[in-house]
């Protein structure tokens, strides 16, 4: 079996918000290991920005554990234990710029830590230089970009060293520029850092390039697997209200007129390989 | 759009006078402002002038950014003098007619007091031009530390008032977009008396409210979320520094003083 560590595990965790009726999330059992990309996949309202919160320490399950880095989220003596461990960037970028220049927002995280100031200059340098946003270093936040925002908030999390990096929709808000920059940025961090990253959305294609997909609905885990596990069962998702990528849609649909195309194809690029395999060019043509 | 609006009056040039630790800054202008005071005549006066150019010249502050701090107070420099050059009783009468007399006296104390009032407006407007408002709030944090024994809330306010300078922008670039949405659907916000004008603000200001308690929750969370726990235990990413500058800063403001209080007994 998998020999990593698992960073983060969800114990048949439930939870409930004051004066709800119904819990938002309901037995959630879920394992997340080092250096994992994980995506988070749900429609609005399913429970996953609920999840997300749960493993900051935000909020606290009303049943169950939630393990974070082994520390449990419901003890109040580990609560800053998990937060320095699991980082979190938020949907809003404006909503989680705290200074007025960019190199003492990425330093607020290392000021709260009471890191002493010698040491964070080269921290924070380094953690601008990991979102390529070196250049903005003294800038003020909003004259930046959403996209260049939410790179700010990486880089301010990244500076607190964390084991795991939490997006809660972090792309929800961006142009589809700024969605593909802040998701090669997490990538890169995931890649060459060694990062776990938890990455919760409900854009399919940004799904698809995860390790693995949790799927919530109802406040359920749903499904779990690989992209390529769980995009071919187009049905199951679309119970749940949720879409499949474009191009597994299509390959779906290929096949239902009776074209033998790979059910799990995700990228345009894997379908033009499909089709050029199926339907060989003939010499001269 | 907006931008490019700048913070408060701060004039960002690089001068020995910007380049003061904050704190020296905020000290030496009370040390001004209680100066002012010192001053019972116009020779005094005269030092407080020479002194203001001084800082001026040093600081770089061009003559009309720093006149600039008086507009908003000539309501009250107006009557400010015309209260006291109507009430004043004196001997010597220049003018009188009717319930109105008017003494050597009274003009004397009119221009007298309406000069206090310029020089203290612009003795900090010096302040405020010359050091960034973040640098003031760290100042004013670390001033106000030992405060913190009788839990004075040193750290908070601080943290406040970063917390509204990095929000400014914010708001008044989303004041614009809820204008434009309002004017969109019809809503006029230039027209009409005053009432009418002010209740037309009313469209605006809800929305405006409401997402700013909404940032405000959500900036909470992004704060907690980053192990943010109050002061306690807190380190500093700017650090501010006592440099031979201050010092010399520190003794011209002394001998300012010192002269305005000879000043005093020797001159007429």
């Amino acid at each position: 079996m998998d020999d990593r560590q698992i960073r983060i595990s969800a114990e048949d965790v439930s939870y409930t918000y004051d004066g709800a009726d119904s819990p938002a999330l309901t037995r959630v059992r879920a394992e997340i290991r080092e250096g994992e990309f994980v995506a988070v996949l749900g429609h609005n309202g399913s429970g996953k920005s609920t999840l997300a919160k749960l493993m900051n320490a935000l909020y606290l399950p009303t049943e169950g554990r939630m393990l974070v880095c082994s520390f449990d989220t419901a003890e109040e003596a580990s609560v800053w234990e998990v937060r320095r461990r699991a980082g979190m960037i938020f949907q809003n970028p404006d909503n989680q710029i705290v200074a007025t220049v960019v190199k003492e927002d990425v330093a607020f995280g290392l000021e709260n830590l009471g890191v002493p100031t010698d040491e964070m200059i080269p921290r924070v340098e380094s953690a601008l230089a990991a979102v390529r946003m070196s250049a903005y270093a003294d800038a003020a936040p909003h004259m930046l970009s959403g996209g260049q925002k939410q790179r700010v908030g990486v880089a301010g999390i990244l500076a607190m060293e964390p084991a795991i990096l939490i997006a809660d929709e972090a792309t929800a808000m961006l142009d589809p520029s700024g969605r593909k920059e802040v998701l090669e940025t997490v990538k890169n961090l995931n890649r060459h850092k060694g990062i776990t990253v938890v990455w919760i959305t409900h854009f399919m294609e940004e799904a698809a390039q995860a390790d693995r997909i949790i799927v919530i609905s109802d406040g359920r885990a749903a499904m779990e697997g690989t992209p390529r596990e769980v995009f071919p069962q187009i049905e199951k998702m679309r119970e749940m209200h949720l879409d499949v990528p474009r191009m597994t849609g299509l390959a779906a649909e290929l096949r239902e007129a009776g074209m033998p195309v790979d059910q799990s194809v995700l990228t345009v690029e894997e379908m033009v390989e499909e089709v050029k395999r199926l339907c060989p060019l003939k010499s001269g043509t | 759009m907006l931008t490019n609006i700048t913070m408060g009056q701060y004039y960002p040039v690089d001068s020995p006078v910007h380049r003061l630790d904050p704190r020296t800054k905020l000290i030496l202008t009370i040390a001004f402002i209680v100066g002012i005071f010192l001053v019972s005549n116009f020779s005094g006066y005269a030092l407080v002038l020479g002194f203001l150019y001084f800082v001026a010249r040093t600081a770089k502050i061009p003559f009309k950014m720093l006149m600039r701090g008086i507009r908003p107070l000539r309501m009250i420099l107006i009557i400010t003098f015309l209260l006291n050059l109507f009430f004043t009783p004196g001997e010597q009468v220049l003018v009188s007619f009717w319930v109105i007399r008017i003494t050597a006296e009274a003009v004397r104390q009119a221009v007298f007091y309406s000069l206090r009032l310029v020089f203290l407006v612009l003795g900090t407007s010096l302040l405020t031009l010359t050091t960034s408002p973040v640098a003031l709030s760290d100042a004013l944090e670390i001033l106000m530390g030992p405060l913190k024994k009788i839990h004075f809330p040193a750290h908070e306010l601080a943290m406040m008032m970063t917390i509204a300078l990095r929000f400014i922008p914010t708001l008044l670039d989303e004041t614009d977009k809820i204008m434009k949405a309002q004017m969109a659907r019809g809503a006029d916000f230039e027209s009409g008396n005053l009432i009418s004008r002010a209740k037309a603000m009313v469209p605006l200001l809800v929305p405006l409210f409401v997402s700013a308690f909404r940032r405000a929750g959500d900036l909470a969370m992004a704060m907690e979320s980053r192990c943010y726990r109050g002061g306690e235990g807190r380190t500093r990413f700017r650090v501010l520094k006592i440099t031979r500058n201050d010092w010399i800063a520190a003794g011209i403001t002394a001998a300012f003083l010192a002269l305005i209080i000879l000043s005093g007994k020797v001159l007429p």
